[in-house]
């Protein structure tokens, strides 16, 4: 038996080689294949050759930025409401929907944006120039997207925060809003950060939003303005797997979705390990 | 007399209180709990006007045109589509999980738990384990179109669906949910107190007769929580399906299970997606109809997973 599991847990090595392998091997045909001059190019047209890097890099950041500015807030109030005000009981109750907003799918969260968060939220606010897909209203739903899951870390962590410390607070006369903010929050802040970081990658790995609601199909010129159409790495290797941009043959533009894949994972790979030794660092025992 | 003496105290606390905070209210504190509470309320409301949304669109035309929508496949009236392929591609995307990414996860998370010991090798691996839950859906999907489809094409699908197959899509969900179900039943296991095993070891139990017959009972319910919550991961998936050319277009399927395995597939967030890319109102009643079975779908396993956590839930 111990041999079968341990075949099992070595998976775990194999399918990482795997990974690496795959994405550094089309990576490598790629960089021989293209011209290098157009990685810094004016925008990132993969059948017009012209592989810009910094527009999709640009376009995950703006997506992101806006997730995380709407998960941030909104995740950590909630954590904190259901950690350190609510009863027991709708603790109990809460908790498991919250979760279960968590599991909704990212197709879902795109058909919702282009119907309601685009027309409905952005275009109100933004007038009706404002064309409908746009990067706004895919950051905004990629936002909505990641708050459960920051707000469920989130109060994972201040939940686990020993009681001792907040009847302390409570015996030196500090009120439930200071003993919220001064002690459990600095109490749980290698687990709130953790949340953060994760919501982060989530952010950057999130697909289908911004396939469906970016307005990037094609291509798109460098460009920081959110209320555009616009691009990120992710949506740019289904566009080049799929649909209109679907390119095959000997051309660099097939394996430039093994490059975006590289630093796509090397991306998140780099704010996951920093997540772990960030809450490493910090944790503190009770 | 009992009354009287708790009206005192009461008036007493009263009065220290009014004492203490200067006979101010803490209306900072009630306001800062106010917005506290808007923050989940406004979360748990993005379920609510979602699910409304799409309940408002789907279930006229659901009522419209009745159980057809479930029949049918794909056709480019979307008088004529129908949301069968999806189905039955998302039964099998969830059967790999449960038949593959299952056992596979509950094995190396035994291993990693019970039998490795703290070497150099067993760390790596954990770290490994830990890095490959985070890596994003799309990049498994990548890792499916190298391997799965264009390196094993000839086995996974022969001719002319050139790789694109039901087996390349199930074996490219099942490789991206078994860290998670590794990582939950890997805290499932850790949750059994070590008493009972040493109680095991005591009558001389080996190590797999401790592990079969005490730890895993124990640990069941954690298991199956883990690995439903997966299987909801899954079947709301769609990049890494998209990657490996999952069918967004028309779909003929022939023979039995074996033979579908290695032709052409479709699943249920797949036609979401080919759905709502058209600018045509049906298609986007059709996708909002899809996304109502999806939803509910999902909603129904994790249902599941809360129930049975609930049910079994102890404390040591």
């Amino acid at each position: 038996m111990r041999g079968l599991f341990f075949s099992a847990a070595f998976l775990a090595i194999v399918i990482s080689v795997a990974i690496v392998v795959s994405l550094a091997g089309g990576a490598i045909d790629f960089l021989s294949k293209a011209d290098l001059g157009t990685l810094w190019s004016r925008g990132w047209f993969p059948r017009r050759n012209l592989f810009d890097v910094k527009t999709i890099f640009v376009g995950t950041l703006l997506v992101s930025a806006i997730a995380i500015l709407v998960a941030a807030p909104i995740g950590l109030g909630a954590a904190l409401y259901l950690s350190e005000y609510a009863s027991r009981r709708s603790r109990r109750f809460l908790k498991p929907i919250l979760e279960t907003l968590a599991s909704v799918p990212s197709v879902v969260m795109a058909f919702f944006a282009l119907r309601f968060i685009s027309p409905e939220v952005v275009q109100r606010f933004f007038g009706t120039d404002v064309p409908i897909f746009n990067m706004a209203s895919a950051g905004l739903a990629v936002g909505l997207l990641v708050t459960p899951l920051v707000a469920s870390v989130a109060e994972d962590a201040m939940h686990a925060v020993p009681g001792s410390l907040r009847e302390a607070s409570v015996g030196l006369g500090a009120r439930r809003r200071t003993t919220s903010l001064r002690v459990v929050m600095p109490a749980a802040v290698s687990g709130i950060t953790a949340a953060l970081i994760l919501g982060l990658s989530r952010a950057i790995g999130e697909t289908m939003i911004v396939a469906i609601v970016g307005g990037g199909t094609g291509g798109s010129l460098f460009s920081i303005d959110p209320l555009k159409g616009g691009q990120t790495m992710t949506a740019a290797i289904t566009s080049l797997a799929t649909g209109s941009d679907q390119v095959r043959g000997a051309g660099p533009a097939y394996p430039s979705l093994f490059f975006v894949g590289l630093l796509l994972f090397l991306l998140t790979l780099i704010l996951n390990l920093g997540a772990e030794r960030f809450v490493r660092r910090v944790r503190r025992q009770y | 007399m009992a009354v009287r003496v708790e009206t005192a105290t009461s008036a007493a606390t009263e009065r220290v209180r009014s004492a203490l905070t200067g006979r101010r209210a803490d209306v900072g504190g009630v306001v800062f709990q106010i917005v506290l509470l808007l923050t989940l309320v406004f979360a748990l409301a993005v379920l609510m006007v979602l699910l409304i949304d799409v309940a408002r669109t789907a279930i006229p035309y659901l009522q419209e045109r009745g159980a057809e929508v479930f029949t049918s496949g794909y056709s480019s009236l979307p008088a004529n589509s129908g949301i069968k392929y999806g189905l039955v591609g998302s039964l099998y995307i969830g059967a790999f999980v449960l038949l593959l990414a299952l056992p596979l996860g509950v094995f190396a998370a035994i291993y990693m738990e019970e039998y490795a010991k703290d070497t150099r090798l067993t760390r790596f691996i954990n770290t490994n384990i830990r890095n490959l839950a985070g890596v994003p859906a799309i990049v498994y999907g990548i890792l499916g179109l190298a391997i799965f489809v264009e390196l094993l094409g000839p086995i996974t699908g022969p001719g002319s669906t050139a790789g694109k197959s039901l087996l390349a899509g199930g074996l490219t969900i099942a490789l991206m949910v078994l860290p998670i179900v590794v990582i939950t039943t890997q805290e499932a296991l850790r949750a059994v107190p070590s008493s009972i095993r040493e109680a095991g070891f005591g009558v001389g139990a080996t190590r797999w007769e401790v592990v079969r017959s005490h730890v895993l009972p124990y640990a069941t319910p954690g298991i199956l929580t883990g690995s439903v919550l997966s299987t909801a991961r899954a079947l709301g998936e769609t990049a890494p399906l998209i990657m490996v050319g999952a069918v967004t277009g028309f779909l003929a399927t022939e023979g039995g299970i074996l033979e579908s395995l290695q032709q052409r597939f479709t699943s249920l967030p797949t036609l979401v997606f080919a759905f709502v890319k058209k600018p045509v109102e049906e298609f986007q009643q059709l996708a909002a109809a899809t996304i109502l079975v999806l939803i509910v779908f999902i909603f129904l396993v994790n249902l599941t997973a809360i129930l049975l956590r609930n049910r079994y839930e102890r404390k040591w």
